[in-house]
Formats: structure tokens, sequence, C-alpha cells
């Protein structure tokens, strides 16, 4: 029986405040809500069950989990969704030779044993398409815009460059995805970053200098609990590979995750790639994209923040975590003047100078270097390593140094050699090396001796991170390649 | 999951902020693959010299902080690495509950999967904690959310489902199985979707 009901005022207001609140969604808020299974009220309290397009699982944080299914005698839902690469302990020199530590190969044949059984994709270590976890989703076409990607590895924010909600989660989680293809999670606040402005040399000053400057600016637990979605002019600029590089490191910062809307070079670094949509499907899928996946004009964040690069340096972090960086042309800071007052951080400073053996007022460029390290889920792409080759060509690695390039995949490996990278790199000193996460953790061989001082491209210079006792300066390929040839830091603008 | 309800214990303060799961396992205690038996590596290079020796100044090696089952610690405990190992560490050394001004988000959540109560007090409450109350008893209480120590009544707020989830130790994984029709119907709408078609399908 139909009814009249007369529409007040109330009513047309009530009505143009859904439109609005539509109308004004951030490009986080968009991709959450198409997400959100349950538990099916619109209440802003407590977690809401997450559905996940992209699961990625590898042999160190896995385990566990599949031991917790087989206990139980639980399945995998959507072992279609879930793929799998061997990378944090894999060796990176001869892979024809068996894996010589007992406990990393039982974690690889475990690997293998948990995907024959529950038929997992498998990317093993001796398939052209092993690689890091995080270089190889992008590289294979998994990583799509608009989707949810989840791995048991703190990474995973890498992904958010493509416009897609990804996010590392703990082993007791990758048990929930693997059973539920689900996962509960609290709403993260909204952040947004603009980077506006170009530094002057852009071969030297690179995305790793944006996001430690961001890093060193905001700190390490700065956008804890928080999405962060990176704008502005110099992000629109930014290549996929510099893209991932700035959202890789979002979890250095605390976020949650990292995120870029995706735009024409997005589009066109998935087109044609393996897993992701072809011919007309990816010509349908580009159009809903560009029309849904924005952050609205009159949108609001919970929280925002202004990064000019314009007279951006290369970046050297002096300290034991990512926030602890300064300029190359600066000195090693004095634990007051780090600190701006807290006793906490004056107290971490000192001990932090203690840990890494350096002299307040040391100029950066006189800090001499044991070994370096170029790769990682950071800097391990091909563009970071054809940069990284200007600088090692035709020069020769210092002798006080060893010098290591791990490409970060078999793919970037291939492509490197099919543009003479690697020729240029050994002829230079440069040790050549297998794909995997070597150094930036040392679960492999790959690791610092005790007391040696390292300049890496990776995202982690905690104590003992590369190895008891290693000191670790974060830095960016060109930086790490011509530390590498000089025997200490330069700054590298001199060069480029 | 053991159930959560009361810890009494006093407490071992760690005085640092920005403590990393690095330093809580060290990457070569993550090789094994089961989730038992990595309270021994807990700390370890800040535990143990070189030699595998005991290191004298480290607290967790003071006998006065032996046993003892709630550690006070300084912000944004937990920070970097995902690995889970490290709330396994915590629990199987003995800690049932760590008390912080603030954690990092992948190790907060982890403790919960693992029956271990991380709880947020403000800093000034921490201050008290760390430098006075290092010989009081402390007593919490989940389920009023209040850690009372020395006459103090502390007051610290928690999601009411992860609160009821470690009080009753219910897992997770149940929980959202029995939300089976709910995700079989998202999953029939995703399926049927235009857009969705392709994310869907994957081979």
């Amino acid at each position: 029986m139909a009814s009249k009901v007369a529409i007040t005022a109330n009513d047309y207001i009530s009505a143009q405040l859904i439109i609005d609140k539509h109308m004004s969604e951030t490009l986080f808020e968009k991709i959450w809500d198409s997400h959100v299974v349950g538990p099916g009220n619109e209440s802003e309290q407590g977690p809401s069950l997450l559905y996940i397009d992209r699961h990625l699982i590898h042999e160190v944080t896995s385990p566990q989990a599949f031991a917790g299914l087989r206990a139980i005698g639980r399945t995998v839902r959507r072992p279609e969704l879930t793929f799998a690469t061997m990378d944090h302990n894999v060796p990176t020199d001869n892979r024809s030779l068996p894996i010589v530590d007992p406990i990393s190969s039982l974690q690889i044949h475990r690997l293998e044993q948990n995907c024959k059984d529950f038929g997992i994709t498998l990317f093993d270590v001796n398939s052209p398409d092993q690689g890091i976890v995080h270089i190889i989703a992008p590289e294979l076409g998994i990583t799509l815009p608009g989707t949810t990607i989840v791995c048991g590895d703190s990474h995973t924010s890498t992904h958010g460059a493509f416009g897609t909600i990804a996010f590392g989660i703990g082993t007791s989680e990758v048990e929930h995805v693997l059973a539920t293809q689900c996962l509960w999670m609290d709403k993260p606040k909204t952040f947004a970053i603009n980077i506006v402005g170009s530094p002057r040399n852009p071969r030297a000053v690179t995305a790793k200098d944006v996001i430690l400057s961001l890093i060193r600016q905001i700190g390490t637990s700065g956008a804890t609990s928080t999405v962060i979605e990176y704008r502005g002019e110099t992000i629109s600029k930014f290549s996929m590979e510099e893209r991932m590089t700035i959202c890789n490191m979002s979890i250095e910062a605390g976020a949650r995750a990292g995120l870029i809307a995706p735009d024409r070079t997005t589009f066109e670094y998935i087109r044609g790639r393996r897993y992701a949509p072809q011919g007309e499907q990816f010509e349908k899928m580009v159009e809903f994209w560009e029309e849904n996946l924005t952050t609205d004009p009159n949108a609001q964040f919970d929280e925002s923040f202004i990064l000019n690069v314009d007279h951006l340096a290369p970046q050297v972090s002096w300290g034991t975590n990512p926030s602890m960086v300064v300029d190359v042309t600066e000195t090693i800071p004095f634990p007051a003047d780090f600190a701006k007052g807290s006793e906490n951080e004056r107290k971490a400073a000192f001990r932090a100078l203690d840990y890494m053996a350096l002299e307040p007022g040391t100029p950066i460029v006189e800090i001499p270097i044991d070994r370096v390290f170029i790769g990682s889920c950071t800097n391990s792409r091909l563009g970071d390593l054809l940069e990284a080759s200007i600088i090692a060509k035709g020069r020769k690695v210092s002798p006080n140094v060893r010098a290591m390039v791990v490409p970060g995949s078999q793919q970037v490996k291939r492509e490197a050699e099919r543009l003479g990278l690697d020729k240029i790199f050994k002829a230079a000193g440069f040790e050549w090396r297998e794909s995997g996460c070597s150094m930036c953790l040392g679960m492999n061989p790959d690791i610092l001796a005790p007391g040696e001082r390292c300049a890496s491209t990776s995202n982690r210079n905690f104590e003992g991170r590369q190895g008891t006792g290693g000191k670790t300066h974060l830095v960016s390929p060109v930086m790490a390649a011509a530390a590498a040839i000089e025997g200490h830091f330069v700054d590298i603008r001199d060069w480029l | 999951m053991e159930p959560i309800r009361i810890i009494k214990s006093k407490a071992t303060p760690l005085d640092m902020a920005n403590i990393d799961t690095d330093q809580i396992i060290p990457k070569q205690f993550l090789k094994l693959i089961q989730k038992t038996g990595y309270g021994k590596y807990l700390f370890y290079d800040w535990r143990f010299d070189k030699n595998g020796k005991l290191k004298p100044n480290f607290v967790l090696n003071d006998p006065k902080y032996q046993g003892r089952e709630i550690l006070v610690t300084r912000d944004n405990f937990g920070s970097g690495s995902s690995r889970e190992h490290a709330v396994w560490a915590l629990e199987d050394y003995g800690f049932k509950a760590i008390i912080a001004p603030s954690f990092a988000d992948i190790f907060y959540s982890n403790c919960f999967k693992n029956g271990i109560l991380p709880i947020k007090l403000n800093a000034s409450d921490v201050e008290y904690l760390i430098r006075d109350a290092d010989d009081e008893e402390i007593k919490i209480d989940l389920a009023v959310q209040e850690v009372l120590v020395a006459h103090k009544i502390l007051h610290f707020q928690i999601d009411e489902s992860r609160k009821k989830k470690l009080l009753e130790g219910l897992d997770d994984i149940d929980i959202t199985l029995n939300m089976e029709s709910q995700i079989a119907e998202y999953e029939k709408k995703k399926s049927t979707s235009d857009h969705m078609i392709f994310t869907w399908k994957i081979r």
C-alpha cells in the first residue's frame, strides 16, 4: 500500500548530508568501505572484518600459520588469492648449490610442502620469477589498484604505491587470512602528506631522500595508526619505482600503510603484466580506476603535513632508527640538539652515538665505510641499479670497502644484465648477486661482522639489523655507490 | 588461548623509547617453524655478550627482576618488523602484560592473538611506574580496565571486542568462521559486480 509522506526540510538536509559525505571521501575510505564484510552495521566503533583480495606469503612468517591450520584440520578458503615466494633467508650466491644452513633449508622446504598441500602458487628459489615479495608482486601484476593486500611483512606498505590498501600482519593474522580470506582491522585514521617542490638535481636527490627526510621530520611514530596518502606534484612526477620507495618506508614512520592515488603512470606500469587484467578487460578496469580511485576535492583528513623538497639535500642516517637522519652536508648532531628538550630522545641519541661509535660534530663526509649494500625492497629495482651503475661506471670500489649489489628479483636481475649493468658493477669491484632480502636483515649468510660500518640502501638502521654489532647508515642507491668508490660518504650532487 | 582476567606481579622497568622488534628478537632466531621456545632469545643482543654470557647491566639480568610478569616501557614499543616471534618471545619468557604510553600497530595487534595484554597508560603514569613503583605489587584487572598500584588506580582504555576476546580466551578464526554467511554474501556480491570481476577471478 502506497502511503503519502511529505518530504520535510529535515529529510532534505539529511539526504544532502549523505550526498555530501559520499562526495567527500578520501581514497582510503573508498577502498576500505568497499571491502568491509561486517559486522554489518555502520558503527564507527571497534574493528571491521575486511575482505582481503591478495595475500602474499614467504618462508619466515608462514610456517606457524600453516601448522595452526593443520592442527585443527582447517583449509585455505581461496588458495588462488595467495602467492608465495622465498626471499628472506635464501642465499644470494650460487643457486645451484644446496642451502648450507639446515634451519633455513627446513623453512624453505616447509613452504614448498605447504604450498603443494594447500594449492598455493609458489615462486620458488629456482623460479625465473623469484624475488623479494614486494618486488615481484607488482612486477607480476598481482598488485592492483583499489584492492586490499596483506603479507606477514611490515614492508607490505610498498604496494600502496598502486592505490592499494596494503599492510603488514603477524603470523596469527596470516593464518586467519588463509582460513577466512578476511581480517579484523580497526579503521585507521587518514593522514595527508603533501610533497611539493622539485629537488634542483633529481638524479642526486631521490625518492629515498624524500622519504628519509619526511621520517626525520615526523618521527618513527609520527604516523602511527594512520594510513598516509602521499599527494602533490612531486609524487605525480615520480615513477612507479620511486613511488614504491616512498610507500615502502611508510612503516618506518609508524603508519599502517601508505597510499598514492593511481594515475596514467600506474596504469601504464600495470598494462600487460601477467596477473593483471588484459586487453578490453584492462581498459574497462582503467576506466573504473580513474573514475573511482581518487580523494574527493573536499574530503577531510584526520591529519596533514606538507613537505617541501625544493632545497632537499641527499640524506644519511647516523643513528639507530630511521628518524635519526641528517643532510650529507651536516655533521653528527649533539644529543641535546637532536632531542629538542625531550629527555627520552636525548638518552636515545646518546645510546645511538655510542652504538654507532660516532662523535658529535663529525662531518658526515668524513665517516669511513667498510661495506656497501645496494638492495632490499626499498631500493633494488631496475631504476635503482641503473642509477647506481652510472656512479660505478669506469670507477673502482675503494680497497677498504666490500660492496654488494643484490637485485630485488630474478626479473630485475635479467633486465639489468640485458643492459650490461652486471658488467659495469663487476668491473668496478662490486659483487653481483642473486635476488633476495639479503643484507637488509641478514637472515641469510649476507651479514655485517661486529663493528663493520655499512652504507645501505635498505630501510632499517636498528641495532644489529644487518648483523650483530653492525652499524648501518641508510642512503639512496647513488649515495651508496659513491661511498663504495670513495670509502666514505660524498655529496653526490658534486658528481651528478 | 587461556583467558586473562587478573594479573598480579611487580613490574620490570625497561626505560627506553622506540624499542623495535629486531631488539625484542633478533633475526637469527626467526628460522624456526614452531611458535614455542623463543623466551631464551628475548632481547638476545642486550642480554648476552658475544660469548653467550649474561650482560650484568641489562635490566632483565638483574636478580631483582626475575619472575616478574609485567613489563613497563616507553613510547612506540614494538616498532619495525611485523615478526610475531617478538610476542612469542615475551610470552614464553613469562610476561603477561606490557605497559607503555604507545605501541606500534602490528605489535599491538599481535599481542592480543597470543594472550598478552598491552596496556596504554599516559606518559606520567608510566613515568611513575618506572621511577617510583619499582618495588610495588601491581594488580591489573582487565574486566574493569584498571591498574592498581600502591593505593593508586590507573584506568586504561581498550577496545571492547578485544577485551572480550582476552577475557574469554576466544579464537579469532572461530569467530570469523561463524560469519560464513556474511563472507559468502560479500563474495557473491563481488563476483557479480562488473568492475570487480577481474580481481575476483584470478586464475
